[in-house]
């Protein structure tokens, strides 16, 4: 109606076009709750190492252009190096993937998959030997050593940055974006 | 036994605004959630109904700051001269038929002078804080609120004429069909020019969040601020409950109790509130301006004297003829104002 275009139909589109959206499902990630499956090769915020794997070598240490992982290595019975220490600093690490590329035996060391190392205590790692509240009281969240870098599936996934075999097998990222993959993914977690 | 009714009243008035109000904010958060394709607060009780409560404590335990520069003892009275007057508009407002605080003869009257005084807190608020956002604010809501009160009380003068009294319950039972069928016209200016008046979205000028940061509540922190925060929805509140009174029908109803038939409607003209918020984008001074006095005025005038005519040859009095001319009258009137609407004054806008 080109003749009767001005007396408020505008408004009236509007309306219906707001009224429309009510009935929809909301397209807002939860976070806590839900989250978006990070890229396969992201550098995770975390550093995972092999103990049955790892040959000791220390190319890692060397490799790493901040020094933040320290290693002791000794000689076994067998004549074999064997890692006596092994501590990451993460508060020092700058995620660069320096140490996975250099490691010899190729499944040694990985980044890891999380992004979020935030706990809501100061200690949650139930693998941790040492612990991670030393007598001091000092928070050592950040600083990983020994068990506490070994990979847990659930908890600290291994990310598929420089590993191929790991990259397929991990969830396909999902974007806002890419509406197919996050609704089934809602559908998967029974929000749909 | 007086001393008992205005007790009582008072406290059901009191314990109504309050609860509506925490109702209301919860309502439009989660409201205007679900229309942006998001929750809304759900983290606060089951489905988030314990946001107002967390909102509240969390203004009780923030610092109340009060600028070096301010008016002080100004400063300190504006939230309250704001917030009483939208309170004490419900001592009118019935909940049933007679059940109110006073029945002033004088109902209509009392609202739109005590609602008025909402603008002197504003102003005071906006004045003491002594800072640039906080005047521009207070002023802008000076002239918007004067001028939008002419249509307001214009269009409510039509629901007047037609139960022939100012008081509220009275017209409420002078109503057979609610009068927003023979006011259609009435009823789209006062919700306009109500929505002007009480600041809401799209006329929210007064605290155009990314102009003048948060108008005259910028210098406001604490219960202050959450009282100006409470005057908001206790005056969306009030706009609802009166233009379910004069509109809708109030208290009258069938089966149901009158004051659960209010609260209902009450409801309906708050989502109604809240859909225009979700939908349109805030205005220009000068577009508010114009639209007031370029569009509302003349339709509101209009209206006045049709209804005046209306009542004077009795046509109004067959419902059943008079719904469908008041509406095609009401369409009509509409569509020719638009018409002839154009924004800008002296120069020639395109």
């Amino acid at each position: 109606m080109p003749s009767l275009n001005n007396f408020g139909e505008g408004l009236l589109r509007g309306l219906k076009v707001t009224l429309n959206h009510i009935g929809r499902k909301w397209i807002t990630v939860q976070y806590p709750e839900q989250r978006l499956n990070m890229s396969r090769r992201i550098r995770g915020t975390d550093i995972i190492w092999d103990r049955e794997s790892c040959i000791s070598c220390r190319a890692c240490e060397r490799a790493c252009p901040v020094q933040c992982i320290s290693m002791a290595v000794s000689r076994g019975e067998d004549k074999k190096l064997k890692t006596d220490d092994i501590t990451v600093d993460l508060g020092l690490c700058i995620f660069c993937g320096l140490c996975i590329e250099s490691c010899p035996t190729g499944i040694s060391i990985y980044l890891g998959y999380n992004y979020t190392n935030t706990t809501h205590r100061c200690s949650t790692f139930s693998g941790a030997k040492t612990g991670n509240t030393p007598s001091d009281g000092r928070c050592r969240e950040i600083v990983r050593s020994n068990d506490e870098l070994l990979v847990d599936d659930a908890a600290r996934p291994r990310s598929g940055y420089y590993r191929p075999e790991i990259s397929s097998a991990l969830p396909p990222q999902t974007l806002l974006i890419d509406q197919t993959t996050y609704l089934e993914d809602l559908r998967k977690r029974g929000l749909k | 036994m007086d001393w008992l009714h205005f007790a009582l009243f008072t406290l059901i008035v009191f314990v109504f605004v309050i609860t509506g109000v925490l109702f209301f904010i919860w309502y439009e958060r989660r409201g205007l959630g679900r229309f942006q394709l998001r929750p809304g607060p759900n983290r606060a009780g089951p489905f988030g109904l314990l946001q107002p409560l967390a909102d509240a404590v969390k203004v009780l335990l923030k610092e109340d700051i009060v600028p070096a520069l301010a008016d002080k003892p100004v400063h300190f009275l504006a939230p309250m001269v704001a917030f009483v007057p939208a309170l004490a508009v419900f001592a009118v407002v019935p909940f049933g038929d007679g059940a109110m605080l006073a029945d002033l003869n004088i109902g209509i009257l009392y609202i739109m002078a005590v609602s008025s005084i909402v603008v002197i807190g504003i102003f005071m608020a906006g004045w003491s804080s002594s800072n640039k956002y906080s005047l521009l604010g207070a002023m802008r809501t000076i002239a918007q609120e004067v001028s939008y009160e002419i249509p307001l009380v214009l269009s409510i003068l039509g629901t007047v004429m037609l139960a022939g009294s100012l008081s509220l319950n009275d017209i409420v039972k002078a109503q057979q069909v609610p009068f927003i069928l023979i006011q259609p016209l009435g009823f789209l200016i006062y919700m306009t020019a109500a929505m002007a008046e009480i600041n809401r979205t799209p006329f929210d000028l007064l605290e155009a969040d990314s102009e003048i940061i948060a108008g005259f509540q910028t210098e406001y922190s604490g219960m202050k601020f959450g009282l100006f925060y409470l005057t908001e929805y206790a005056e969306t509140l009030s706009v609802s409950a009166v233009a379910s009174t004069l509109f809708l029908g109030g208290w009258a109803g069938p089966i149901l109790p009158g004051f659960i038939w209010l609260i209902i409607k009450i409801v309906a003209v708050f989502s109604f509130i809240m859909w225009v918020r979700a939908t349109f984008p805030r205005l220009r001074i000068d577009q508010v301006m114009a639209f007031c006095w370029k569009f509302l005025l003349p339709l509101s005038v209009a209206n006045l004297l049709i209804t005046a005519g209306l009542v004077l040859t009795g046509f109004n009095e067959q419902i059943w003829l008079a719904v469908p001319l008041n509406l095609g009258l009401a369409a009509v009137l509409v569509v020719l104002a638009s018409r002839q609407f154009r924004t800008g004054g002296g120069h020639a806008v395109t």
